[in-house]
């Protein structure tokens, strides 16, 4: 019952958000600004992340690849499907449940905790809308953030390939090899949920906290916990959906 | 002015406030005071529209709550001012942007007329020079007479101030209680704060009701309550041991 009533708040929360909406100049700057915190800010995490773990998939592809009958270029192809299918989407979300998901519910969090959410309630503003609809909308641009994270990986692979030695020319053609362009359909839509998720679920965490300071924390945590948790099941179901 | 008819609100079965019924003058400064607990917080925040009460009405210059749709709560609640009790401005803003911010939000009013008037809210708390300060900058009497100004800002009908002195100083405390009290005079409006402080009480309580355990026990102004035989009230007036002290020269 307690998760039931958990879910209802959590949809009449989203369903809120869109409504009795503040003055367009006011929202275009938060959203401005949602976008330079949420998105642009969360580059450089992604891009060193990105780098690195592509040159250990590509490293850890090519241990296993030690036949010399088959290809080199199967390191790029394995490299370029890791990359595309889970890792760029799925774990580059989940560690973005960790910045991007415990800033949002510790600034909404402290907003409550210190009554500026109640502030903004007798002002006659929608809370939801002023605080919640920014996120939503700044984090619709983060399939940018995850193609960066593609690229990135796919070039950590080539370079820590190109320092063992196998060809470069082989690791191209290995990325080329047997494209899909479905995959990155399904990586993409995979993506657009994830960020409705990382907007929403840690700005319910935040919203709805009770308590004072010591408590903040307590919701971080508790939003990094449920966010990784549901974008792991809606993970599995879009890919039963998706590819079974 | 706002009265309030046979009020009662309850949370998990508790009973927080229990038919409550007076009246807030307009003009005036009506304190709600009493005990940690009794209800006040609870009380301010159904005058407010933060909490919608379980029975009774609220009747707002004649207009009841029962009789008012979402809209017209909207349109009511831009007519109040509240004074948070943590003062609740805006981290992020400096001084003038916490002050412009209701404008912003709310008025059709260009970018200019919008400072011009948050400079005169700003100027009535005499704090001109702080006007580019981040709230972390300021001291809490600072940050409470921003509040108050942010308050002000959008000339409400209605202020609202919880436990306004919490914090600060008696000095500071006494500053911010005169400000209050000057503001509902000079702009007629009907203020109630919550408070548990005597030294309020004694300043500017013009119309105050005392809470026990969510129910009206007392009402009065600041001259009658030092000569009211009502035992919670003179219990909780001549709590400390200074007042004990003078009450023996009353």
């Amino acid at each position: 019952m307690f998760y039931l009533s958990d879910i209802g708040k959590y949809f009449i929360m989203i369903k809120m958000s869109f409504f009795k909406p503040s003055k367009w100049k006011v929202l275009r700057k938060l959203i401005f600004k949602e976008i330079n915190d949420l998105i642009i800010e969360s580059i450089p995490i992604v891009a060193i992340l990105s780098f690195f773990i592509g040159a250990v998939i590509s490293i850890q592809t090519a241990l296993n690849l030690s036949s010399p009958f088959i290809s080199k270029s199967l390191i790029g192809f394995a490299t370029r499907q890791s990359v595309i299918l889970e890792f760029a989407p799925t774990f580059m979300s989940i560690i973005m449940a960790g910045k991007v998901g415990s800033y949002i519910t510790s600034s909404i969090g402290t907003m409550r905790v210190t009554e500026q959410i109640d502030a903004l309630e007798v002002m006659g503003i929608n809370p939801l809308n002023y605080l919640v609809f920014p996120k939503i909308v700044a984090l619709l641009f983060y399939p940018f953030v995850i193609t960066i994270s593609m690229f990135v990986a796919i070039f950590g692979g080539f370079l820590a390939m190109t320092f063992a030695g196998v060809p470069s020319e082989a690791y191209i053609s290995g990325i080329q090899m047997e494209f899909e362009p479905y995959h990155i359909v399904y990586a993409y839509i995979k993506t657009f949920l994830f960020a409705i998720i990382l907007a929403t679920v840690p700005s319910y965490h935040g919203f709805y906290m009770k308590g004072g300071a010591l408590e903040v924390g307590k919701a971080s945590t508790l939003s990094f916990v449920w966010t990784s948790i549901i974008i792991i099941v809606v993970n599995f179901i879009i890919t039963q959906l998706l590819l079974s | 002015m706002i009265e309030i008819k046979n009020i009662i609100k309850s949370f998990n079965e508790s009973t927080i406030v229990n038919n409550v019924s007076t009246t807030f003058l307009k003009g005036k400064t009506n304190l709600i005071i009493g005990q940690s607990g009794s209800g006040k917080t609870v009380l301010l925040k159904c005058l407010l529209g933060l909490h919608t009460p379980d029975s009774g009405e609220i009747i707002y210059d004649g207009v009841s709550n029962k009789k008012m749709n979402d809209s017209s709560k909207t349109l009511l609640r831009r007519e109040m001012g509240m004074v948070f009790q943590g003062s609740a401005l805006f981290d992020s803003m400096t001084v003038i942007e916490n002050v412009m911010f209701p404008l912003t939000m709310l008025s059709d009013k260009n970018d200019e007329e919008i400072r011009e008037k948050a400079e005169i809210a700003i100027q009535r708390v005499e704090l001109e020079k702080a006007y580019d300060k981040l709230p972390s900058e300021l001291s809490g009497g600072m940050q409470k007479r921003v509040a108050i100004a942010r308050a002000i800002v959008m000339n409400p009908k209605y202020l609202f101030c919880d436990e306004p002195n919490s914090g600060l100083d008696p000095r500071t405390s006494i500053i911010i209680d005169k400000l209050i009290q000057e503001i509902t005079k000079e702009f007629n409006i009907t203020t109630i704060i919550n408070s548990h402080d005597m030294n309020s009480v004694m300043e500017i309580g013009e119309k105050i009701i005392f809470l026990v355990d969510g129910e009206k026990n007392w009402e009065g102004t600041n001259k009658e309550i030092f000569k009211t035989t009502n035992q919670s009230v003179t219990d909780f007036v001549y709590s400390s041991e200074l007042l004990k002290k003078v009450k023996k020269y009353l």
